[in-house]
């Protein structure tokens, strides 16, 4: 019997199916809550250990509960709304960009058939929220009243718009391939697909460099560094957080790091062959396929730490060339490149639909 | 249970593009736009076209209303002095309006094509393992060809328009060219100089 089934026979059709999406909807978000306090730990570990320093090492084992320690700081004190604020707006852009940050893990699939929403447009969904994040960031810059928080409200509104269009290129490079936009199918064409026994687009190289413009896109669109210019510390103080403070400030900052690390599970999903072994070798199957998707994901955060760790930001008008001038021509080009050599090696001839 | 979803989306549909046009605030006005676009998505999904519901928000929540936002966020607007002339057109409006109505009820009630006229029959679903996303692909790319392309060329000749109207050249703008910064190489910059007693270098 299944999870779902247990409960509508428990307690009837509806309330049944109710609490069940509820409790498969909390076994998601609590781990992903879990996750941020510890990819927070993480980040600062990676960060102190590339500089020689040692990070957070006092509350609890090695500085384990400094993110608890700090966002229950967070939680005792004052939450202050600006004079002149919009109040409404003001108090719903932390809470927008929290709440995408979490609606967004619905349609990941974490194993085999473990996911809670297998929507036949997975990929679109995962798009569509993602580019509804920059509201939470927007507003929060206009409804501040606060020149910093405008300026750094306006530089996230261009960046994140500029880079998703390339996104989404890349992402149609990789449906085209998987010939479909459901992320489980997504995982399962990457079985094996290249030399009979790698799995993952990553190494096929009609796809690799897509996966390069990807990572680097994925950096710009989770405003992490290099690409950190709308919360730019040394010229924006904060950016668009700069007039909050308290939980507002702590749902911003989860916000943020559940979307870093959703990032970090899309991009095994797509190119490194979610939960799926690096190798198509039936001894590596004995390993269950979360810990495999665990531990891609463990991967690319550290590669995020890497690169917010050794590379300097850019600056505004590099970040505009590179998205517009580079990375959309580049990808744009290669989803050409894509389309033609599936064409011709008569990869859509079973598709439906094909005359 | 879709009944109720469906009265849900529309109310909220209708609140929000009614608080487009009475919101005090510009900014608020986009915003319940924004709401706008996202229940219609909700009406799309609940139709079954889910690949149209993605696009919606993609499209016009994604990109078109960030960048709409944006234009209203940085203009400095009187509303005030743009409303007073508001009840002068209402019955202008309200005409055009009226009009729209009559002929979207008497295209979806009972209009027939007139003798001799081809249009093609309302499709009625995507065929048996197809997804909507596939159906919706090899509908436009066979049988609507032409007038997607047509669409695509439109769209194309809006953008070049816009790009050539507003594209303005500045003199004196110093722009990094990171090709010429990246093929400099030290023999062609650098260069030791002998100052002699009093003189200074050649540069």
């Amino acid at each position: 019997m299944t999870f779902t089934g247990w409960f509508i026979e428990q307690f009837g059709q509806g309330p049944g199916w109710f609490l069940a999406n509820l409790a498969l909807i909390l076994a998601i978000a609590f781990p992903v809550m879990v996750g941020v306090a510890l990819a927070v730990y993480a980040d600062r570990k990676i960060w102190a250990a590339m500089q020689m320093r040692r990070g957070p090492n006092v509350v609890g084992p090695f500085g384990l509960l400094q993110t608890f320690a700090d966002a229950a700081k967070l939680f005792m004190k004052e939450t202050i709304i600006p004079t002149g604020a919009s109040t409404g707006v003001f108090l719903m852009a932390p809470m927008i960009t929290f709440v995408l940050a979490l609606v967004v893990w619905a349609v990941m699939p974490f194993d085999a058939g473990l996911v809670l929403a297998d929507l036949n447009v997975g990929l679109l969904y995962i798009f569509a929220v993602s580019s509804m994040g920059v509201y939470g960031i927007i507003m929060s810059g206009w409804a501040s009243n606060s020149k910093y928080a405008f300026l750094g409200g306006l530089r996230s509104a261009a960046q994140m718009v500029s880079y998703e269009v390339s996104m989404g290129f890349i992402l149609v490079a990789v449906m085209m391939y998987a010939q479909s936009l459901n992320l489980s199918d997504i995982v399962m064409s990457q079985k094996g697909n290249v030399l009979g026994i790698l799995n993952g687009n990553v190494f096929n190289p009609l796809l690799f460099p897509m996966a390069i413009m990807f990572f680097i896109t994925v950096l710009a669109e989770t405003n992490r560094p290099p690409f950190d210019l709308p919360e730019a510390e040394a010229e924006l103080v904060a950016g668009y957080q700069v007039e909050y403070s308290s939980m507002s400030f702590a749902l911003f900052f989860l916000g943020e790091y559940a979307n870093i690390l959703f990032m970090c599970a899309l991009v095994p999903t797509l190119f490194l062959g979610g939960w799926l072994p690096p190798l198509d070798w039936a001894p590596l199957y004995i390993i269950p396929g979360f810990v495999w998707f665990l531990a891609k994901m463990a991967f690319m955060f550290f590669a995020f730490a890497w690169v917010k760790a050794t590379v300097p930001r850019y600056r505004y008008d590099q970040l505009m060339r590179l998205g517009w001038k580079v990375f959309l021509p580049l990808s744009l080009f290669w989803v050409v490149v894509v389309s033609g050599w599936l064409m011709f090696t008569g990869h859509f001839a079973t598709a439906p639909g094909v005359l | 249970m879709a009944a109720f979803a469906f009265y849900l989306f529309a109310f909220l549909l209708l609140t929000s593009g009614l608080m487009v046009i009475t919101a005090r605030n510009p900014v608020h006005s986009v915003l319940w736009l924004i709401l706008a676009f996202f229940n219609a998505a909700g009406l799309f999904i609940i139709l079954g076209a889910e690949f149209l519901a993605m696009l919606l928000v993609i499209v016009y929540v994604g990109a078109v209303a960030v960048l709409f936002l944006f234009v209203v966020m940085m203009l400095d607007i009187d509303f005030k002095a743009l409303q007073r002339g508001a009840m002068k057109n209402l019955p202008l409006g309200l005409a055009v309006s009226g009009i729209i109505l009559a002929e979207i009820l008497l295209v979806t009630m009972g209009w027939q094509p007139g003798q001799g006229v081809i249009v093609h029959e309302a499709l009625a679903g995507p065929p048996e393992g197809m997804t909507n996303t596939q159906w919706i692909g090899s509908q436009l790319y066979t049988r609507y060809f032409f007038v997607f392309s047509m669409a695509g060329l439109l769209l194309l000749a809006a953008m070049v328009g816009a790009i050539v109207l507003t594209h303005r050249r500045r003199v004196g703008l110093k722009k990094q060219d990171i090709n010429v910064q990246n093929a400099r190489t030290p023999a062609g910059t650098l260069g030791v100089g002998k100052a002699g007693l009093g003189q200074g270098v050649e540069l």
